[in-house]
This record gives structure tokens, sequence and C-alpha cells, in this order.
């Protein structure tokens, strides 16, 4: 039991937590992108469902508890309904597997090498940790940050959604008039 | 060695770098969208973690807004990919060439 105890202040079971979220996260998002066993939509996103759940537990492990809720029931739950419904409505055959083009496969890879040159830049810029209280109690630190400092971007972005929920009727009409 | 800003920033490239190969690689104008959502979900990943290590909430306020806007434009581009769809009958991104030179 002891040796719990020190595990759990010592930080170690967040460690191994971080590696296990992580992994799991960048396994199911391998299997988005090229799953070598099946071309199908229906399977990229059943596995960015996956990739979402387990990011949420990474949220978790940096202690942005209502995030974590917030991608669970707006990603999870509502983006990727809406994607399985228009997956489902299209009836989307099983796509044949074409033959990756060298030009896509340059330009891919030389861009992932263009932000890896930006990330290993960054991380040498990055300063070391700032000192300064451990942040507790976030739901309702984020709430009043969101009412106070944030009032004018919150306000615009519900505009926001109120245009693309316009534009989607809109777009969705079968004759426009 | 013990898990730090590096380590999440790290998974984040890896992400974001896993939603661009999708991006630039794969046909079906679908698994094109997922990928961007994969490259958002990096860029949310990033924000908290500096968020958490830098002790301020602003990180967060910011994924909440990202969060927002990229359930709009799903809704947005997916009404566009089914009036698409309407009209030539594929999601493949090699059958939407009219506007190729």
């Amino acid at each position: 039991m002891e040796q719990i105890n020190n595990l759990v202040n010592g930080g170690a079971v967040e460690d191994v937590l971080f590696y296990v979220f992580a992994a799991l996260t960048l396994l199911c998002a391998i299997l988005v992108v090229a799953n070598p066993f099946s071309r199908s939509p229906v399977t990229s996103a059943m596995f960015l469902v996956l990739t979402i759940i387990s990011m949420s537990g990474l949220f978790l492990l940096l202690h942005a508890f209502f995030l974590a809720a917030v991608q669970i029931l707006v990603y999870a739950g509502a983006v990727m309904v809406l994607f399985l419904f228009v997956i489902m409505l299209l009836d989307l055959k099983e796509e044949a597997r074409r033959k990756i083009k060298f030009f896509g496969l340059a330009a891919g890879l030389v861009s992932v090498g263009i932000v890896f040159s930006i990330f290993v830049k960054s991380l040498a810029s990055l300063q070391p940790e700032a000192a300064g209280p451990a942040l507790e109690g976030e739901t309702y630190a984020l709430g009043k940050l969101l009412f106070t400092q944030y009032t004018l971007p919150f306000e615009i972005v519900s505009v926001l959604l109120l245009v693309a929920m316009i534009g989607v009727i809109l777009l969705s009409k079968r004759k426009l008039e | 060695m013990h898990v730090g800003l590096h380590h999440y920033l790290f998974v984040s490239f890896l992400l974001f770098s896993l939603g661009l190969l999708g991006v630039i690689m794969r046909r079906n104008l679908l698994v094109i969208y997922m990928s961007l959502e994969l490259m958002l979900n990096s860029a949310n990943l990033a924000l908290v973690s500096f968020s958490r290590f830098n002790h301020k909430l602003d990180g967060q306020v910011l994924v909440f807004f990202i969060i927002t806007v990229a359930a709009a434009e799903v809704a947005v581009g997916l009404a566009l990919i089914v009036a698409l769809y309407r009209k030539r009958q594929s999601a493949h991104v090699e059958d939407l060439t009219s506007m190729k030179l």
C-alpha cells in the first residue's frame, strides 16, 4: 500500500498513463489514415472516435477536466455521429486500393519534414517551466475567464454557429431559388 | 524520465504529421475531412499542454473556441460534400477535376 502511495505521489502512475494514452492515440490515428485491413470510411470514422476518446484521456492527465468532457460530448458524440450519418447517407462503396502516386508521397514527406523543422526550432526556444501555483478547480476558473475576459469572442462564436446553421440549411436544400 | 511539455508536444507533432499525410495522400473526401479533424485535435493537445505547463488558462479557452469552430466547420463541410455528391455521384478527389487547368 505504501509503495502504491509513493508511486502515485511521485507521478509514476501518471507517466505510465501518459505513455498508454499517447500510444493508443497514435495507433488509432495511424489506423484512421492508413488502415491496412480496410479502406472503408466507416472504419476510419470508428478509429477517429477511438483517437478522440484516448485524447480526452490525455486531457485528463493535463488536468483539463472540462475540456475532456467537452471533447467526448462534442467530438465523439456530435461530430462523429454527423460523419457516420453522412457516410451512410452517401452509401460509399469500399474504395479500390489505388497506387500511391510518387508525387503525393514526396509532397507529404516534404511537408512533414518542414513541420518537423518548425517543431525542433520551437522546442529550442521553449522557456523552462514557469513557476507558479498549480491550477485547481479549473472548470470554475475556465467559466469565469470565458464570461469575463473572453465574452466578446464567446458571443462571436455563437453568431458563427448560427451562420453555420443557416448555411447548412441553405446548402442542403434541393434547389436554390 | 519524467513526462513534461516536450513529450506532449512530440505526441501533438506526430498527430499533426499523420493528419497532414492523410490530407495529402488519401483520395476520399470524407477521409481527408477526418484527417483535418486529426490536425485540429493535435493543435488542441499542444494548446492544452502549454496551458498546463505555463499555469495559465487562456490556452484552454482557446481550445474551447477551436472545438466550437470545428463543429461548425464539420457541419458546413459535410453539407458541401453531400451537395457535391448529389451533383457528381462521387466523393473522390480524382473525379472532381473540373477546375483543373
